[in-house]
């Protein structure tokens, strides 16, 4: 079984969300529909909504987050959940406990939501085999494979901007290699029927066959750029340069760093994103991270409509009656 | 005992023979083919109509898991599954813990598997100390106390200095070399580098991660003229380069694991961790390619690869799990899927089982010849069956061949002239 069959029941709605890949452009815009109506509750008074009433929702952290954490915190929030958030350190040494004993451990709390990030890609899949079938698991990171919820708020931030995909330019610019966020924005780009999807890296940043994922490989951020309407900045992680994988973050910014200039090279009403954190001077330029391009900080509050949004479209559907529920 | 196997497809490929000949086994040796020696008492028949009788299996690696491991399976285990699976002889890598590096350990194996008396378990000693790949091991000592060959055990030396001294030193006693080709460096991902790691994002592991080194290997052998086997091919360059040594004449030899003939990345879907295996499934073109240079002959051998172990250590997910198969079961099974494909005849399977992994241990061994040790395979080759958890005999359940219609099962496999595996129910098929 694909982890693209294991989210969707017998009717294709969606029990768990682990990847967008094997999902339709009805899933993904039913996802930023309602992350539409739901938008304008954090402008209300009161922030909050009932739908998660009674609702647990457990966070289990196995990697490090603030930006993600958060959010998911917040949208379960404001869906009146009850949230639980672990941080779990995971490394080679400090083990201990297996991931299965983790999970079946906290099942035994009687949750409704596990929302997992993990170093390893396939993590969130796993869980979502051994967990009963009553609790819907969300993905929020596995190692490099997928960041779901993040692609969901990208295309929402986008679709914002620019309603029409099939004309749409998007350029993705840096370490594609180990970027979860890169592989699922351009499974939901493609789903969504953008016009046409660029990666702009040195060789050494990029997977290997990486255009069967459906994009254009430029290794000039100059011509790359050339007219694309959304630019999107990855985080350039300070360890890729004692992997050998580049010589240093100055030559890095020189080649592959947004700067106003370069940004000239695109749309002139060209949006700039970033998954964050940034890494100011590194991969981006300090004027175009807070220039009037940029939609960073847009990206972040979207986080949570969307969210809130893929929480509700989830449990609802393990809610109906077709639904296991044991 | 004297037994007489009778009525069965008697297929010897070392000494090219395949016809209806009857077997007779005496003093743990084959007494007669066709016609019994004088004087012959039978005290067993075997019917073997309808079945093929074989040389017993020769398996070039086999994980036992002891000393060391004995939590994933034991030698008395192993060599149970073994002998339900045909196999007759099984070589142990030097990977144990503690190492073969001395002789207290090839003894305390060889102890073990007497004691088991279900199949021979051959020692490979390793070539460095702790197979560090530092310094060299005793390894005159290790021939002395009956190792067949020494080896990397899987861990490459890094060094090429130290693996071209060790091999010097191998070849002054005369010793063959087992080499699992994959650079440490770039063997570091857990799946191959291709369009399939790509999408799951999984760390990738290229072909010239395996390529390289034995490129490297290959030269110091044109330099040393040392007699060494690489384990466990993977890609088609590989079996190109392997090719290529052995059209100038270098004493090389190569083997391919069973799995590899049958699974692609392409299984990795889902991220099913029983797939996770070292050296990594690979593209459709390095499977063909291994087939075919297992027809031509590059390849001399199939192997198991068995790595037994317990649930735990698949359960996690994909990249935090122990690589390896689980493969005694399933050998003789999946390699007659080859001669259905039409890939190899029958008799060149079986070639590839028995006088082909001979050859590469320097052995007198996997052939029915008159006065050969009595190590013989009985098979039903219609028989069909479905690979179900369960039907395995070795501990390790660890396989994604689970589900699969298999055909052709074991009814009798002879060591040393005893019978130590008999199906029951042997009607039934």
């Amino acid at each position: 079984m694909s982890t693209a069959n294991m989210q969707l029941d017998r009717q294709g709605r969606l029990l768990h969300f682990l990847t967008v890949e094997g999902l339709s452009r009805r899933h993904l815009t039913e996802i930023l529909d309602t992350a539409e109506s739901l938008r304008g509750v954090a402008e209300r008074r009161v922030k909050k909504l009932p739908t998660l009433h009674g609702k647990t929702v457990v966070n289990l952290f196995f990697e490090a987050s603030t930006r993600t954490r958060t959010t998911f915190e917040l949208a379960a929030k404001r869906l009146s959940a009850d949230v639980l958030t672990l941080n779990i350190a995971h490394s080679s040494t400090v083990k201990g406990e297996s991931l299965l004993d983790t999970l079946q451990n906290i099942e035994a709390m009687q949750c409704d939501m596990f929302v997992v990030r993990h170093q390893q890609s396939g993590a969130a899949e796993f869980v979502a085999r051994h967990v009963k079938p009553h609790i819907a698991v969300l993905n929020a990171g596995d190692g490099r494979h997928a960041h779901p919820t993040q692609a969901m708020l990208d295309v929402f931030t986008i679709r914002r901007h620019k309603p029409d995909f099939s004309v749409l330019q998007v350029a993705i610019v840096g370490d594609i290699l180990h970027s979860r966020v890169a592989r699922s924005l351009i499974r939901a780009l493609n789903i969504l029927g953008a016009a046409d999807i660029r990666v702009i890296a040195p060789r050494t940043l990029l997977p290997a066959q990486v255009e069967t994922l459906g994009v254009r490989v430029f290794h000039d951020l100059r011509r790359g750029l050339q007219d694309v309407d959304v630019v999107v900045m990855l985080r350039l992680q300070k360890e890729r340069m004692e992997g050998a994988l580049l010589p240093t973050e100055q030559e890095f910014f020189q080649r592959y760093g947004l700067t106003e200039e370069r940004l000239e090279l695109a749309k002139p009403d060209a949006i700039v994103m970033h998954p964050g954190p940034i890494n100011r001077g590194v991969e981006i330029d300090s004027r175009v991270a807070d220039g009037p391009r940029s939609v960073i900080l847009e990206q972040v509050t979207n986080g949570i409509a969307v969210r809130m949004a893929i929480m509700s479209i989830t449990l609802g559907n393990h809610a109906r009656p077709t639904g296991e529920n044991s | 005992m004297r037994i007489v196997i009778r009525g069965g497809r008697l297929i010897d490929p070392a000494r090219q023979i395949d016809a209806i000949l009857d077997l007779f086994v005496a003093e743990g040796c084959i007494a007669g083919v066709g016609r019994p020696p004088d004087g012959f008492a039978v005290e067993r028949i075997i019917d073997a109509r309808d079945r093929i009788v074989c040389p017993g299996l020769i398996d070039l690696c086999a994980r036992l898991r002891e000393p060391g491991q004995e939590h994933k399976a034991t030698i008395a285990s192993e060599t149970r599954a073994a002998a339900a699976a045909g196999i007759t002889t099984l070589v142990c890598p030097p990977d144990t813990d503690p190492v073969i590096d001395e002789p207290s350990v090839v003894e305390l194996i060889r102890r073990r598997a007497e004691a088991a008396g279900q199949a021979r378990v051959l020692t490979l000693g390793a070539l460095t100390h702790r197979l560090r790949g530092e310094r060299l091991a005793e390894m005159a000592a290790l021939k002395d106390v009956g190792c067949i060959g020494v080896g990397d055990g899987g861990r490459p030396v890094p060094n090429t200095l130290v693996l071209r001294r060790a091999l010097e030193y191998a070849a002054t006693f005369d010793l063959t070399v087992f080499l699992t080709p994959i650079d440490p460096w770039l063997g570091h991902g857990v799946a191959h580098e291709g369009q399939v790691g790509t999408q799951m994002g999984l760390p990738g592991i290229p072909a010239s991660a395996e390529t390289g080194i034995i490129a490297r290997d290959l030269e110091l052998v044109r330099d040393i003229g040392v007699r060494v086997h690489v384990g466990r091919l993977s890609c088609a360059r590989s079996v190109e380069l392997v090719a290529r040594a052995q059209a100038d004449g270098l004493p090389v030899t190569a083997d391919v694991a069973v799995h590899q003939l049958h699974l692609t990345e392409i299984d990795l879907a889902g991220f099913d961790s029983r797939c996770h295996v070292r050296p990594p499934l690979r593209g459709l073109r390095d499977r063909d390619a291994l087939r075919a240079g297992l027809a031509n002959g590059v390849l001399g051998a199939i192997c198991s690869d068995h790595q037994p172990h317990e649930p735990d250590a698949k359960q996690a997910p994909f990249g935090d799990t122990e690589p390896g198969i689980s493969g005694l079961d399933t050998l003789l099974a999946l390699s007659l899927r080859l001669a259905r494909d039409e890939t190899l005849t029958l008799p060149m399977v079986l070639e590839r089982l028995t006088s082909g992994p001979a050859r590469i241990l320097g052995l007198d061994g996997g052939h029915l010849g008159v006065g050969a040790p009595a190590d013989v395979c009985v098979f039903d080759p219609a028989a069909d069956w479905r690979m179900a958890a369960g039907t395995l005999r070795s501990r390790g359940q660890n396989t994604p061949f689970l589900g699969w219609e298999l055909r052709g099962l074991v009814t009798h496999t002879l060591l040393r002239g005893q019978i130590v595996y008999e199906r029951e129910n042997v009607d039934l098929s």
